[in-house]
């Protein structure tokens, strides 16, 4: 089933890591495998904040193979060597969890594409995130575990994405949860409820074109169509227009920027989504539920139409 | 029950509950004696007084306990009852069976009012998907918007939106009306086999696709008619019915009904020449 939640602060900024926490948490009976947030957060805009993970959760519930912990520190060593060969400088050093790391680079870099394809060409590491504003955290469990677990409760910010996912067509794992990052755009990121039927096809397509998935999610497919229209010079909008013919099946996704977050509904309206719009705020879920939990008050809400697609900038 | 080993076959079937030809909404008049309406009642209803009125804060309850307590206060012969906080709880008020005056102060999330069967409810605010879904009697009115699946397989009773409504309104819907004051999505109508939509605004694609039978009146512009949705003559006695509804509605009482357009069934999908056994009775 799958549940997704967003909000943007238009003008001002909030405490985005508690609003969003509350509304996944509000869907967990949506979905409860894995929870993911994409994080606008203040920043001075400056340096690339670069979420990757060295290994999977292998917990209770997880279809990830058990590897020996100390595979971790070699895989951590190894990032840190080509991060100086390419001349990213680590600036700060978090590591919440053995596998999941979060790295404050100075990196003068246009193209995200060669740094990833190099982070990414060491086995067993993939860059959950890479942006200025963006972090994607993600990890197996509902969305007060995952919360608490890398202390999200406290981040500010201007707009999130989030998702609450029941696994249904790829593993248990953090590489199969959302939000996907819009590899290689820096701060792209895209949540989505609905299942895509010409996720091979169209994956053979991009791939040819040099794009990269890390998952058999068929969801990953909408991060890296719409990176591969704005690739082509497609705004966000266009690209998410273009995906309502281009994906198969039924869906309705977000997808963030640094400075906007998108909601795009398929041309059946098989999924569902409430939207709640205002000057200074626009808050969106799976269910009305979840917009409850930020705005207890009596509010106007609607369900978009068939195929619509919007964006809203902060 | 009866003793399964002496019964014939077809009485065997009663016995078990398994017969389906009889409908027992109270609507299906057709198929109802009148005579017997006043003894007809569900076990577990109560007999309640419109003028006993309370309030119920839900703000702290689940649904399953905010059922229980609606329930609970209509055995104490509560007639009218004031839902406050609902805040988009899911399945509120399902299953009502009993003549009841019930307005909720506030949005309810997904099922609200499903499987009723005669109140008059009033929603001052939001309704999430499949609303109202097999209302069989009574009136549902939202004040505001409402999701997809609205009244899917209502049997009767009418069901009011005076804002928009989501994709597939009416689905497989078998009796009664939905009124909606502005826009409707997409698949509204969809395989729907008797009873009435009016929408006074704009719908979407797929405009009653595959309908069996029942008829949809639209105010606004259409996206596209779905398969054997086809328009027929809007004649004089359904104008004069549409503006009696409307009032009912409290809805568009000044719309210029004359410029509906009418969609029934073409009726090319499915094979017609065969009534259906209860329509045989009829006939008979």
């Amino acid at each position: 089933m799958c549940g997704i939640a967003g909000l943007i602060h238009r003008g001002k900024s909030s405490n985005v890591g508690s609003e969003l926490q509350g509304m996944l948490q509000a869907l967990k009976h949506r979905g409860e495998d894995s929870t993911g947030y994409a994080l606008y957060g203040d920043t001075d805009g400056k340096n690339f904040i670069m979420r990757f993970k060295v290994g999977e959760n292998v917990g209770e519930g997880s279809s990830s193979v058990m590897e020996d912990v100390s595979v971790y520190d070699e895989r951590k060593k190894i990032v840190d060597q080509t991060l100086a060969e390419i001349g990213a400088k680590i600036i700060k050093e978090e590591r919440t969890l053995p596998y999941s790391l979060r790295y404050e680079l100075e990196y003068d870099a246009k193209d995200l594409l060669n740094f990833s394809q190099t982070i990414e060409a060491i086995p067993g590491v993939e860059i959950l995130s890479m942006g200025k504003s963006l972090e994607v955290i993600k990890d197996l469990g509902n969305a007060k575990a995952v919360c608490d677990r890398y202390s999200l409760d406290k981040l500010v910010g201007t707009h999130a994405i989030g998702h609450a996912r029941m696994a249904t067509e790829s593993g248990v794992d953090i590489k199969s949860a959302h939000p996907f990052w819009g590899y290689p755009f820096s701060d792209v990121s895209v949540v989505h409820n609905g299942q895509l039927t010409n996720y091979w096809n169209n994956r053979r397509v991009l791939e040819n074109k040099g794009m990269r998935f890390m998952s058999e999610c068929d969801s990953e497919l909408i991060a890296v169509y719409i990176a591969e229209k704005m690739r082509d010079g497609a705004t966000l909008e266009e690209g998410m227009k273009a995906s309502l013919t281009g994906l198969d099946g039924v869906f309705t996704y977000f997808v963030a920027t640094k400075d906007s977050l998108g909601m795009a509904k398929d041309t059946m309206a098989a999924k569902p989504l409430v939207l709640y719009e205002s000057d200074d705020l626009v808050a969106m879920g799976s269910e009305e539920i979840a917009i409850r939990s930020v705005l207890p008050q009596e509010i106007d809400t609607y369900d978009p139409f068939d195929g619509e697609v919007k964006v809203w900038q902060i | 029950m009866a003793n399964l080993k002496t019964v014939s076959k077809k009485s065997k079937a009663q016995s078990m509950g398994m017969h389906t030809e009889v409908l027992t909404g109270r609507t299906q008049q057709k198929f109802f004696n009148p005579d017997e309406a006043e003894n007809f009642y569900y076990f577990g209803t109560y007999d309640v007084d419109f003028n006993k009125r309370t309030e119920l804060d839900v703000k702290d309850m689940t649904a399953p306990e905010a059922n229980k307590e609606i329930d609970n206060l209509m055995s104490q012969g509560y007639g009218t009852i004031v839902i406050k906080n609902p805040q988009g709880k899911h399945s509120l008020g399902v299953g009502i069976l009993n003549k009841l005056n019930l307005i909720f102060e506030g949005s309810l999330g997904y099922f609200g009012m499903g499987s009723c069967d005669g109140p008059i409810v009033r929603i001052n605010g939001r309704v999430g998907w499949s609303c109202a879904e097999n209302l069989m009697a009574g009136k549902v009115v939202i004040e505001k918007n409402a999701g997809s699946c609205f009244g899917a397989a209502i049997r009767g009773g009418d069901l009011i939106c005076k804002g928009s409504v989501g994709a597939r309104t009416g689905i497989d819907m078998k009796g009664g009306t939905i009124i909606i004051g502005g826009d409707a999505g997409a698949f509204t109508g969809f395989m729907m086999q008797r009873g009435r939509i009016i929408i006074l605004g704009d719908v979407g694609i797929n405009l009653g696709d595959s309908m069996y039978d029942g008829t949809i009146f639209v105010g606004g512009e259409i996206g596209s008619y779905g398969s054997d949705a086809v328009d027929s003559e809007l004649t004089s006695s359904d104008q004069d019915w549409l503006k009696r509804k409307l009032k009912v509605a409290e809805i568009g009482e000044n719309f210029d009904v004359s410029k509906m357009k009418k969609i029934v069934a073409g009726k090319k999908l499915w094979n017609y020449d065969n009534l259906e056994p209860t329509e045989k009775k009829g006939a008979i």
